[in-house]
């Protein structure tokens, strides 16, 4: 709707009706999301981090390729329980706390990839693999090669 | 020739024109909800025997139509039109049960007001006399609709608890000139697209709200009806969110709802304690209840006079994503029981 | 076991950090995403990150935010040895690792299982 066209008494009803609304929504609860999202994300990076020193202890990694072993780990762990169908409900529990670990991109990758298979491997699975986490890719590649193309006329380092 | 019209919005039916049969079939979540007793076939799985949740919505869709054919009696060569829709992009679901029925066919779409549209429409058919028997249906599935609109089933992602749950349904009736009725059709208010500018396509009851008011002020209106004079006065799948809306704005414009004689399809096909937040929603939720809980209440007499108002949020994921704003509708027919 | 605490506590701020925007600004978890890896790239470039890795490790990296770490360090480092081609090979490269899990582990999972119906 083109609200900046709208005269001021519809203007009015309109900001009548969204503060009616906001009085009768009911409200997510902060301080159980914030915790739950703490404890569930916190417990995730603690795994990250036993990963890690695993692939260090046990397979003589250097420390990036501990880090890089626990992250492919972790996805692989997601993509498992997506698959089985228990990521959705640690997630409608936890919310932000395994949206924001390297958990919600991979989770965000392997549902679309499931969800559309029946539109064909190519069409379906192939292309909307994406569809979600494409954007996490978008941003982040085209952010680091503008820091990288701005390092080297600037070398602030 | 008068036109059988009371005011702007309503239509009279002189013929009061009568649904014989109606059947409703259902996932397993509803199958469990408190009016699981009324429901024609309850699925043991939500795929429906088939490979894809879109085709089991086309099977469930049909299956209700012909369940509802055959508690009538009546073979489906004789049925002289189909008018129905779903939620499912080019209402495919209707229109591949369609095909499969070879019945003359309308589609619909009037998001999740389709099954009242498809009544009005039917009712004008019927009772004009240009088709009889007319076979009304609508259907929605969950996990065609959580994939359309919003993600894909496996995606892990927080309900707010204003959000409400695609009811997995389907329900049709049978409309007929004469024979038996389970009900009569007397009224029937069209409404108006009416957007208040809400854009959270996870507060579908505050998008619907506005317009199942003015749909139902205007019925009031132009009938010179009170919401006292009906049984019920019944709302598709506003949930909780739109429901206290329209007790507030109603009491506002002078129609107060009154205390026990309203109910909302979504608010009561699932069980509270069943994580559905606000309640259920979709055109299945609205046809479904129609046939399970509305229908043979009106047959054994429990209530006499409802009006049955399904409400559809005109939600496109498109135009959501451009910044439109998500325009309401609701349509109202008035249900008369038994004989007269 | 000092640093385990560090981990617990650094990766959960992160992820409650999240939640208070995903409630109080509607924004949708894809775009939570985005704003973390950009927002990681955008810290790391301008030094702000690599102490809070050194302070937290896992704690850090395993966040979104520490994916988009790994790509500004991945594409500056590049640069120092490459030239001006390192901004473009860089990052990925740095990231390869989890994104060709994400890619595969995703198309794997895809092959395997069917998404089910929600029915709790």
């Amino acid at each position: 709707m083109a609200e900046k066209n709208l005269k001021y008494e519809a203007k009015q009803v309109l900001e009548r009706y969204a503060n009616l609304v906001a009085r009768l929504t009911p409200k997510s609860k902060l301080g159980q999301g914030c915790l739950r999202a703490f404890w569930v994300g916190g417990c995730i990076c603690v795994l990250g981090q036993a990963l890690a020193d695993m692939g260090t202890a046990w397979l003589q990694l250097t420390a990036s390729a501990a880090s890089g072993f626990a992250s492919v780990t972790l996805v692989f762990l997601t993509a498992l329980l997506t698959g089985i169908g228990i990521f959705d409900r640690i997630a409608r529990y936890a919310g932000a706390g395994t949206v924001v670990p390297i958990t919600g991109f991979a989770n965000a990758m392997t549902s679309p990839a499931m969800e559309f298979k029946p539109e064909g491997w190519v069409l379906g699975t192939g292309a909307r693999l994406f569809t979600i986490a494409g954007p996490v890719l978008v941003y982040g590649i085209s952010a680091s090669v503008i820091v990288g193309i701005l390092y080297y006329f600037i070398r602030w380092q | 020739m008068p036109l059988h019209r009371a005011g702007d919005h309503t239509i009279v039916f002189p013929n009061r024109p009568r649904i014989a049969e109606s059947a409703a079939v259902v996932g397993p979540k509803e199958g469990r909800g408190p009016h699981a007793d009324g429901f024609d076939l309850v699925l043991e799985d939500a795929l429906f025997g088939q490979e894809s949740y879109e085709q089991a919505e086309h099977a469930m869709f049909q299956e209700a139509c012909e369940r509802c054919l055959k508690k009538a009696d009546m073979p489906k060569e004789r049925v002289q039109a189909l008018l129905g829709g779903d939620l499912l992009n080019q209402i495919m679901a209707a229109s591949l049960a369609a095909r499969e029925l070879s019945i003359p066919f309308l589609g619909l779409y009037g998001a999740c007001s389709t099954m009242a549209e498809s009544l009005i429409l039917g009712s004008v058919l019927v009772d004009g006399g240009y088709a009889s028997p007319v076979l009304c249906a609508a259907g929605s599935h969950y996990c065609t609709a959580e994939r359309q609109y919003r993600f894909p089933l496996e995606y892990g992602n927080q309900r707010t608890p204003a959000a409400q749950w695609t009811v997995t349904g389907a329900g049709a009736c049978l409309l007929t000139k004469e024979g038996s009725a389970l009900a009569h059709v007397t009224h029937a208010t069209i409404g108006q697209v009416i957007d208040l500018g809400i854009r959270d396509a996870n507060n579908m009851g505050a998008a619907m709200a506005p317009a199942a008011v003015d749909t139902l002020c205007r019925h009031f209106l132009d009938t010179g009806r009170k919401p006292g004079d009906y049984d019920r006065v019944i709302t598709g799948d506003l949930g909780q969110v739109g429901a206290d809306i329209l007790h507030e704005l109603m009491a506002e414009r002078g129609y107060p709802l009154p205390e026990g004689r309203y109910m909302d399809c979504g608010l009561s096909i699932f069980h509270k304690e069943d994580d559905v937040h606000a309640g259920g929603s979709g055109c299945g939720c609205s046809a479904s209840i129609l046939s399970a809980a509305i229908l043979p209440r009106l047959k054994r007499g429990e209530w006499r006079r409802v009006l049955f108002m399904a409400t559809g949020a005109l939600l496109s994921p498109t135009t959501s994503q451009q910044g439109e704003t998500i325009p309401g509708i609701a349509h109202a027919v008035v249900l008369e029981g038994g004989e007269e | 076991m000092l640093l385990y605490l560090k981990v617990f506590i650094v990766g959960g701020l992160l992820c409650v950090l999240g939640e208070i925007l995903i409630l109080k600004t509607k924004l949708t978890p894809a775009r939570i995403l985005v704003l973390y890896v950009t927002a990681g790239v955008v810290l790391s470039a301008l030094g702000l990150y690599t102490p809070l890795v050194r302070f937290a490790a896992a704690g850090a990296t395993v966040p979104l935010t520490g994916f988009g770490h790994l790509l500004a360090q991945g594409a500056i480092s590049a640069v120092q040895e490459t030239g001006l081609l390192g901004a473009f090979t860089g990052g990925v490269t740095a990231a390869a690792g989890g994104i060709a899990a994400a890619v595969f582990f995703g198309f794997l999972a895809a092959i395997c299982f069917k998404p089910k119906p929600k029915d709790y």
